[in-house]
């Protein structure tokens, strides 16, 4: 067995720190999302793409946690395959529909600003094509799950596929650099520093962090409430022997 | 002071923050419903369990 914090390996645990964890990232999100967004509309217009710019505060956040989400769920998926930990099956579970909104959350955003940018709503490039395989990477994941009776067998079916989407996590990343696209490379994190004076990458940098502490408090939410969900369920069935 | 005014591309912008909006509203929503739903249904359970 791999060493595991003592939350995520033991529910009692977990169910003890995620009480208070999960509310206080909220809190976190809340005040962040706040500065960011203030931050945000008191940018100035770019010379070259005027207001739309401020889609960039909401686009890049969630593109970021859409790619992020799908690296948790990668990893939840792995460690409930191979080491049974109790809790990962459950956090893979719960990571998907939140990767599924931040991924939606990317293409609405991204076909809003390419409209007015590149005169197209969307185009089958490898960025954007690379995406919507993500969005459909995690319905396929939780249509998976569903469809099979077993909870355990759709569990280690649905893992299998979400080990092998995680090779579209580098595919998006470097799908700008290895094909022409209408999309541009990275501007934050790259070599040389962001390509952008800091009035704009500030409000991204503290976006990304309100998303990420949301992602945090909400996954916790929702792993909760599958600990529930399997204790009501163990709890029926010994009802129904007794 | 920030700036609301979209002038043209009003049209783009308030959109993307509203489907932004909307779906963490729906995050949030959902994610309590389903943990309080469940908390319930487990008590109730372990209730009624012998």
């Amino acid at each position: 067995m791999i060493p595991a914090p003592a939350f995520l390996s033991n529910p009692e645990r977990f169910m003890a720190f995620s009480r208070w964890a999960a509310p206080l990232f909220g809190a976190i999100a809340v005040a962040l999302a706040a500065a960011g967004l203030w931050l945000a509309f008191t940018a100035p217009e770019d010379y070259q793409q005027g207001d739309t710019v401020r889609i960039m505060f909401i686009h890049v956040p969630a593109a970021w946690m859409s790619m992020f989400v799908y690296a948790c769920l990668g990893v939840a998926s792995f460690l409930s395959l191979i080491f049974r930990h109790a809790l990962a099956d459950a956090a893979a579970r719960s990571a998907a529909p939140l990767g599924a909104a931040f991924t939606l959350v990317t293409l609405v955003t991204g076909a809003l600003w390419g409209k007015p940018m590149w005169g197209t709503w969307w185009v089958w490039d490898a960025r954007l094509t690379s995406v919507l395989v993500l969005f459909l990477l995690y319905l396929a994941y939780m249509a998976l799950r569903s469809s099979i009776d077993d909870e355990a067998k759709g569990a280690r079916a649905a893992a299998i596929l979400a080990l092998a989407g995680l090779i579209n996590l580098p595919i998006i990343h470097y799908s700008v650099e290895w094909w022409n696209s209408l999309h541009q490379g990275a501007s934050v994190f790259r070599e040389g520093g962001p390509a952008m004076p800091p009035v704009f990458w500030v409000p991204i940098i503290l976006m990304a962090l309100a998303y990420l502490a949301a992602f945090g408090s909400l996954w916790l939410v929702r792993i909760r409430a599958e600990v529930w969900r399997r204790r009501a369920e163990a709890a029926a069935l010994r009802a129904a022997r007794a | 002071m920030p700036d609301f005014d979209a002038g043209k591309y009003a049209p783009y912008v308030w959109p993307a923050f509203a489907v932004t909006a909307a779906v963490f509203a729906w995050m949030v929503v959902s994610s309590l419903a389903q943990a309080r739903r469940w908390r319930r249904r487990a008590e109730q359970r372990k209730e009624q369990t012998p």
